[in-house]
């Protein structure tokens, strides 16, 4: 009998390893056994239990999963008979098994695609799908930088069900980050946007509804790629970088904007593409310039994850006036009163960057938020 | 059987316990669905013999095309059926007059006093027409003229229109007059930016967009404060104006409100204070003091009058002297021995509705004050801050409920709560908890979207409930933080004790399942 | 130490001395005062306010009020033809009755599940308007009928992605003041010349200054003054043509005996609801309606609430809710869609008890009964020497213009003169309408009797 869901579980078992014990990352073969001598614990099949626990198991729900500690033992622990596809070494997990998983539950057509691991994890994810299935992600890595999590196991476990029942149809795109973790644990954090994936997001059931419409997230970014727009002056050149958001303005522009790269956009139309920072300099020479950034990642930052091409020099040429910072409402709300946040690399652009600053958020539509470096 | 001591069943150590509550159930179908064919609930009455006499058949009088041939499909009922179907559907629902009205918070749900209600129901007051020759209604116009100096005295201003329709119409009236104001000194092209905060109001961004403004919100700082450096970050010569309410929606009074105005007045913009949290504050600052221009009060909020389901109410709008020129125009004047109403004023941003606004709910108003004086209104604010304060030591006291912000202040007259912590323990949310205290025949409000406080729940009980009352609504919240412990599905699955159950919504956002009448109902489903 | 105040106040449970104690131990505190700690002194009111000695006994209060009140002359103890956007119509006793029950007068904003009789109420009045509309989306009330009136040129506005609004020339003035404040800036407000003759707009004045620019045409049926607009189809077909949206202003107490105007070529239809139930209060009796055809980029462009049918997680049971609807794409020359606040919404549940009891029979017999004397006032008017009756050769449906240019008098001399006899005359037209010369504005409806009607001609004889 054809099961009418099928929900795809892929666990990282050994993501969030090194946390627990003060390593930074769980990558490479070295790490996970150094943070198993200290007596980690693996987190995240913990978590995924947490969050597998709030669905409820259903003759018309299928779970597709890979054997062992990479979901089977997860989805029995929930109650679950599981259709096993794959094969493991156990205790020897790849980011490769990772991506062959996700590579067979996208052949299988999952209706979501539920992972539990950080943003190595992700990375993988996105690597096998891109943004051909919907996925979901269950945090149980370090710090996590990808925006494609639930906040906690258990709202994963609850987006998922809910999905499952037909009563998601939302659907956004969410950056995934490549974190350098060797540079992590020397202390250097260096980020890149890899791409992106299809993330469900429910409207939360909100009492007490004032007005008949309001706008969905992309409704907002085009609202404000309007207002970008319409406030784009002749003989100034604009520094595009990457992002849902920002990619709304050269959509509104007709023009085809770089997927994770910097644009470079002057009266309508597109200079320069997927620039670094020297091509920049040279475009920059003599001109009068403004950027436009908006809050990659789940963390917040405007500048110093995924945007590194526009470097501090770039930043200082063009002035702080100069740089126009669009973000959503509700990307703004899911920092929690948390600052935005900057690492350009050099401490006196961070500083100059830091304060208020004002972010576009709707057409005429502005804030003043904090800036913390 | 012998005789029992009830009141062991009702009561612990002298509290209520919970209620074993429910909700009037009528069932009671859409009207259309009760229609009797031929029945009538009134008769009109009829045109007499003399006159048809005179006039003949007047519709022939119309050209075909403007007579309406189909009759409209209204229900037909006798008049007991459409009593009883009214008066069943009044049951169905949770006011200020039968639940512990304090979970509605920001909307200031207190007694609307019912000798208030009487008063406003006379022929004296209702059967008025508002362009009655002036000696007529010189009663009326008192009322107003006096509530306009109760007005004045209460905030420090110099003039009010009581004609926005409510606090939002209010607002808008503040951002037309601001308008006004910038375009008679040459600078409304410039002054095109209003300046709000996140914790105000959402109308105040609305309806200064509706003025055509431009909109800057500025977010708090890490204790939940309006931020001075925001603020300072947004002002420019494009600023028009700041409309900031304080306290705000957390509850906590901004100290610094006055150098907030001075920063914009020197940038020079002007300054309106929305009211709606006066509640708290009556008798104790001004928005004078404070350095406004502009205020707004809501009458059906701070002075009792009630929400009817959502209006009418009244927005009363104050100004400063040297903005009173472009108030809406009637205004209400004395000139020593009579009343009259007043349409000079050449700079008046002009009329905003028909006539001077819903004068019934400026009636009870006027009472309300009258029964209380300033004594009175002093004591409002205390107990009102008192109420909140006391209700606030007991609510953070429920494990899993916090209350952010300003962490060891006092809130004046209303909290935003959070049940953040309660939400990562057991997966349960504020609307679900807010859902299953509806079965103990209590309201619950959330918060304005999108939300800042995660898990929300604003509170604002005002000065008329009891202590009795406060500590019946925490045993309600504190038994469903239980519950979303011990029993989670009990409370996920609730309502149980309402009137239904909750509405699947999914036909209400999808453009091709809506229904906003009967008829497009009955479209819908193919009848 | 909190201020011993000796008075205990009925509206103030806690206002006694023990509990206020009491309530100040549980919470730590010494005194209130303590609770305002926040808000520093120089900000402080460091005196009483000003304000008049109360009257603490309830029968001390409602003298005093009522007092003042005995100033007052209700329309009903005079003789009163004063329409201009307030009429005078019998209210139900079954309708006073509703709305001043306690659990409809103190209902707010609770949800569709506890608030249930609210919900169903307003669906059931939003239902009988569609019905006397012909239309299938109507908003839950908003302020007054001008409310709706601006707000529907603004949703024309943001529907069509043009600012230019064409307004007949015969709506009042009040209402022009309102249009022109609430639509601003960058709005083109221009009213189109009418017939002198009928009253009518006039086409070729349309026709010559409608363009692909603008945005909407306005005007009312029945008129401000009075008279019957039966060229509605050719005006909707005029803006049609152009791209515009046709709004119509429409008395709903008329629509039982004339055609609704979605039937000749309406998209928006608006007015006011005061009729339908609500006392005239000094015009606090007001609110406004907004309806439109089911279509999405209608629906996405309403500021006000619209309540919808569902059914809820139980088979068999239904529902009410907001609808919430999602905006996917913004839309060129978008503005925020206005406000959405309290408003009227105890008015539209007792408009919809109004309909209920009237039903399409009553509806109708209303409508011909308002038009039959009109029709007879209009005609024993117009015997009177000096007075000219009627002013537009149209039909009319309660209110008509009464020229007195042949009188003598200023319609101010008039009307103190009926005054003397305890009679409220027409609303003296002469400001706002110059056009119209010494002109007035008199309003009847069901509740003038023949003997009424007389009673004004005998007057207006003696006064001309």
């Amino acid at each position: 009998m054809e099961a009418r869901k099928k929900l795809g579980l892929i666990v990282n078992p050994v993501a969030g390893l090194g946390g627990r014990v003060g390593l930074k990352g769980s990558n490479g073969a070295e790490i996970q056994k150094r943070a198993l001598e200290l007596g980690a614990v693996p987190q995240s099949l913990n978590r995924a239990i947490l969050a597998l626990e709030r669905i409820e198991p259903a003759d018309d729900l299928k779970i597709v999963t890979y054997p062992g500690e990479m979901g089977a033992d997860v989805a029995r622990s929930c109650g679950f008979e599981p259709t096993i596809t794959g094969s493991i070494e156990p205790g020897k997990t790849t980011a490769e098994d990772t991506r062959n998983a996700a590579a067979e539950m996208l052949r299988l057509g999952v209706d979501l695609l539920l992972f539990a691991g950080g943003d190595g994890t992700a990375r993988d994810v996105y690597n096998a799908v891109g943004d051909e299935l919907p996925v979901l992600g269950i945090p149980a890595g370090v710090k996590i930088h990808s925006a494609v999590y639930a906040t906690n196991p258990l709202s994963a476990g609850d987006l998922a069900g809910l999905i499952l029942q037909d009563k998601v149809s939302a659907f956004r795109e969410a950056e995934v980050m490549d974190i350098d973790e060797d540079g992590v644990r020397q202390g250097i954090v260096s980020a890149k946007l890899y791409g992106y994936l299809k993330v469900p997001f429910r409207r939360r059931f909100l009492q007490g509804l004032k007005a008949p419409s309001k706008p969905g997230e992309q409704a907002a970014a085009a609202a404000i790629a309007a207002d970008v727009v319409s406030n784009m002056e002749v003989g100034w050149l604009y520094v595009i970088g990457p992002g849902t958001t920002t990619r709304a303005i050269t959509t509104r522009l007709e023009l085809d904007k770089t997927l994770i790269g910097v644009d470079v956009v002057a009266e309508g139309d597109l200079v320069a593409v997927d620039v670094n920072e020297s091509r920049l300099l040279e475009l920059l020479k003599g001109r009068r310039a403004k950027i436009v950034v908006t809050p990659i990642g789940g963390q917040g930052y405007i500048f110093g994850r995924g945007n590194q091409q526009i470097s501090p020099q770039v930043i200082a040429r063009v002035g702080r006036e100069n740089v126009v910072v669009v973000s959503t409402v509700g990307k703004i709300h899911s920092l929690g009163g948390r600052p935005l946040l900057v690492d350009t690399g050099d401490r006196e652009v961070d500083e100059m960057l830091g304060g208020h600053i004002r972010v576009v958020t709707g057409y005429n539509e502005q804030i003043v938020y904090r800036v913390a470096c | 059987m012998a005789q029992q001591d009830i009141s062991k069943h009702r009561f612990t150590d002298g509290k209520l316990n919970l209620r074993r509550f429910h909700q009037a159930r009528w069932d009671e179908p859409v009207i259309f669905e009760l229609s009797c064919e031929g029945q009538r609930g009134i008769l009109v009455p009829e045109v007499e013999q003399g006159i048809q006499d005179e006039v003949g058949d007047v519709l022939a009088t119309l050209p075909d095309a403007m007579r309406r041939k189909e009759p409209p499909r209204l229900p037909e009922l006798a008049q007991p059926q459409v009593l009883r179907h009214y008066v069943r559907m009044s049951q169905e629902n949770l006011g200020a007059d039968l639940n512990v009205e304090i979970g509605q918070g920001t909307c200031t749900m207190k007694y609307s006093p019912k000798i208030n209600e009487q008063l406003a129901g006379t022929p004296r007051m209702a059967d008025l027409h508002p362009l009655q020759d002036e000696e007529t209604v010189q009663g009326v116009l008192e009322i107003m003229y006096r509530f306009e100096q109760i007005l004045k005295e209460i905030s420090g201003m110099d003039r009010f229109t009581l004609q926005p329709g409510a606090g939002s119409a209010a607002i808008y009236a503040n951002a037309s007059i601001i308008r006004a104001y910038h375009e008679s000194r040459g600078e409304a092209g410039q002054r095109d930016e209003i300046i709000t905060t996140i914790f105000s109001h959402p109308s105040n961004a609305a309806c200064a967009q509706t003025a055509g403004f431009k909109v800057i919100t500025l977010y708090p700082d890490e204790d939940g404060y309006p931020d001075i450096d925001a603020l300072k970050a947004a002002v420019s010569e494009r600023t028009a104006a700041l409309l900031i309410t304080n306290p705000e929606d957390t509850g906590i009074f901004n100290p610094r409100i006055d150098e907030f105005v001075r920063v914009v007045h020197e940038a020079g913009g002007l300054c309106s204070y929305d009211q709606a949290n006066a509640n708290g504050i009556l008798g104790i600052t001004r928005a004078r003091e404070a350095g406004f221009d502009l205020c707004h009060f809501n009458l059906h909020k701070t002075f009792s009058s009630p929400h009817g389901c959502g209006g009418p109410g009244c927005g009363a709008s104050g100004v400063t002297e040297e903005l009173a020129r472009f108030l809406p125009v009637p205004t209400v004047e004395f000139d020593g021995e009579k009343y009259y109403l007043d349409y000079d004023r050449p700079d008046s941003v002009g009329k905003l509705r028909p006539f001077y606004g819903y004068v019934p709910v400026v009636l009870r108003a006027y009472a309300w004050v009258m029964s209380l004086g300033a004594e009175g209104l002093r004591e409002v604010a205390d107990i009102s801050v008192l109420n909140n304060n006391y209700l606030l030591n007991k609510m953070v006291q429920i494990p899993g409920c916090s209350a952010p912000y300003a962490p060891g202040k006092h809130r004046i007259e209303q909290v935003r709560y959070s049940w953040e912590e309660l939400a990562a323990e057991t997966g349960v949310h504020s609307e679900e908890l807010g859902v299953r205290a509806a079965d103990f025949g209590i309201h619950y409000w959330t918060s304005h979207h999108p939300y800042v406080v995660p898990e929300p729940v604003t509170l604002e009980p005002t000065e008329t409930p009891s202590k009795e009352d406060l500590d019946e609504y925490v045993t309600v919240m504190a038994h469903v933080a239980e519950e979303a412990r011990t029993d989670p599905e009990l409370v996920k699955t609730a309502p149980h004790n309402s009137t239904v159950h909750t509405v699947d919504h999914a036909p209400l956002d999808d453009p091709s399942q809506w229904a906003m009448t009967w008829r497009a109902y009955l479209k819908r489903i193919g009848k | 130490m909190t201020k011993e105040r000796a008075i205990v106040y009925p509206y103030i449970p806690n206002s006694v001395l023990a509990v206020k104690q009491q309530m100040l131990q549980e919470v730590g505190a010494e005194q209130i005062e303590d609770f305002f700690e926040d808000v520093p002194e120089k900000l402080r009111l460091k005196r009483r306010m000003n304000l008049p000695e109360p009257f603490l006994s309830e029968y001390a209060l409602k003298r005093h009020v009522e007092g003042i009140l005995a100033k007052n002359k209700t329309a009903g103890e005079y003789l009163s033809f004063l329409g201009a956007g307030c009429w005078q119509h019998h209210v139900p006793a079954v309708c006073d009755e509703i709305n001043g029950r306690g659990e409809f007068l103190t209902a707010y904003a609770g949800e569709p599940y506890d608030d249930h009789g609210r919900f169903q109420a307003l669906f059931e009045y939003t239902s009988m308007m569609g019905e006397l509309l012909n239309m299938d989306v109507v908003n839950v009330p908003t302020y007054d009928g001008f409310q709706a009136t601006a707000t529907s040129l603004r949703m024309a506005c943001r529907l069509t992605g043009r600012r230019e609004l064409l307004i007949a020339g015969t709506i009042s003035g009040d209402l022009l003041s309102k249009i022109r404040d609430y639509c601003k800036p960058g709005f083109a407000i221009k009213q189109v010349g009418y017939d002198p003759a009928t009253g009518q707009m006039d086409l070729d004045a349309l026709k010559a200054a409608i363009s692909e620019g603008t945005a909407a045409v306005y005007f009312e049926n029945p008129s401000y003054l009075g008279f019957v607009e039966t060229r509605g189809d050719e005006i909707a077909g005029i803006a049609h043509d152009h791209g515009a949206v046709c709004v119509v202003g429409a008395d709903p107490i008329s629509l039982g005996v004339l055609t609704p105007p979605a039937d000749y070529g309406a998209d928006i239809v608006c007015g006011d609801i005061q009729p339908l139930g609500m006392h005239m209060q000094f015009g606090g009796g007001q609110a406004g309606y907004i309806a439109t055809h089911d279509k999405e980029e209608y629906m996405m462009e309403y500021p006000s609430r619209l309540f919808g049918i569902a059914p809820t997680r139980v088979p068999g049971e239904y529902g009410f809710g907001d609808v919430a609807y999602e905006r996917t794409s913004f839309a060129e020359r978008e503005e925020g869609k206005e406000w959405v606040g309290t408003a009227a919404a105890l008015w539209g549940i007792t408009a919809g008890v109004y309909l209920a009891l009237m039903g399409p029979q009553g509806m109708r017999e209303i409508g011909e009964g308002i038009m039959t004397r009109v029709r007879y006032a209009m005609l024993e008017l117009d015997k009177i020497a000096g007075v000219k009756v009627p002013v537009f050769h149209a039909p009319h449906f309660k209110e008509f213009v009464v020229n007195f240019d042949g009188a003598g008098k200023t319609i101010a001399e008039i009307n103190e003169a009926l005054l003397a006899r305890e009679i409220f005359g027409g609303k003296d037209l002469t400001q706002e309408f110059p056009a119209l010369g010494n002109s007035a504005l008199y309003c009847v409806t069901e509740v003038h009797t023949k003997e009424d009607m007389d009673r004004l001609v005998s007057a207006l004889k003696e006064v001309v």
